[in-house]
């Protein structure tokens, strides 16, 4: 499964619905909001989504996850909105019989949901500048 | 350009919508795919990031730029992604 959500992620509160007596192996990962990016102080972060397509390309991905390892549960939840510096961004658990396809499946999630989901990012920063995040080639400043 | 005129709502994300200055508007255009479409509201509104580096999506799911566009589509220009 796949989740927008524009309030604050709690981890404690998503892992709780993970507890598949069958499962040997819980993977979780967190993304948070970091303080440096490219060597610029970051004051908080923006994200802006393409909502129904987020969904769907997100929803694919972690059926491909289901497909592709031998896990029994995935689920991720990305952010919207504004967030503050160590605030949580995404948030990535995947269940399985043993570690090894909960750590791959899991990887795979974040990184295609980085690479393929129509969310995007800007940064704020201390001097009041601010950028829009484009992973290839130089950002486009505004 | 196939010399019809086709209404199009056109959505635009991140650093596009800031250089247009909206989120979304409906044109007329005689662009016959979302390449040609782009092409055109480069021209006019100057956006900087290249159509090499902007995927299209129409009614609400992926396309290619050489999609045809069809009267009434609902046209969105994504610019690279930067979720996570």
């Amino acid at each position: 499964m796949f989740q927008l959500t524009n309030q604050p992620i709690d981890p404690a509160a998503l892992e709780a619905a993970f507890r598949n007596e069958a499962c040997g192996a819980l993977v979780t990962f967190e993304g948070r909001v970091r303080n440096l990016n490219d060597g610029k102080p970051v004051e908080r972060l923006e994200y802006e989504v393409f909502g129904p397509l987020a969904e769907k390309e997100g929803a694919r991905i972690v059926d491909e996850a289901l497909r592709k390892f031998a896990v029994a549960k995935a689920l991720c939840v990305h952010r919207t909105g504004l967030l503050e510096i160590g605030g949580i961004a995404v948030w990535v658990g995947v269940e399985a019989g043993h570690r090894g396809a909960a750590f791959d499946a899991c990887r795979f999630i974040i990184d295609e949901v980085k690479a393929r989901v129509p969310i995007w990012k800007k940064e704020h920063y201390s001097d009041g500048r601010s950028e829009w995040v484009e992973t290839v080639g130089p950002p486009v400043r505004n | 350009m196939n010399g019809e005129t086709l209404k199009v709502r056109l959505q635009y994300f991140a650093s596009l919508r800031e250089r247009r200055g909206l989120a979304r508007e409906e044109i007329a255009t005689g662009a016959a795919t979302p390449a040609d479409l782009y092409a055109e509201l480069s021209a006019r509104h100057g956006f900087a990031l290249p159509a090499a580096r902007v995927r299209v999506a129409v009614n609400g799911e992926f396309a290619e730029p050489t999609h045809p566009l069809k009267d009434g589509d609902e046209v969105a220009f994504i610019p690279p992604v930067a979720g996570g």
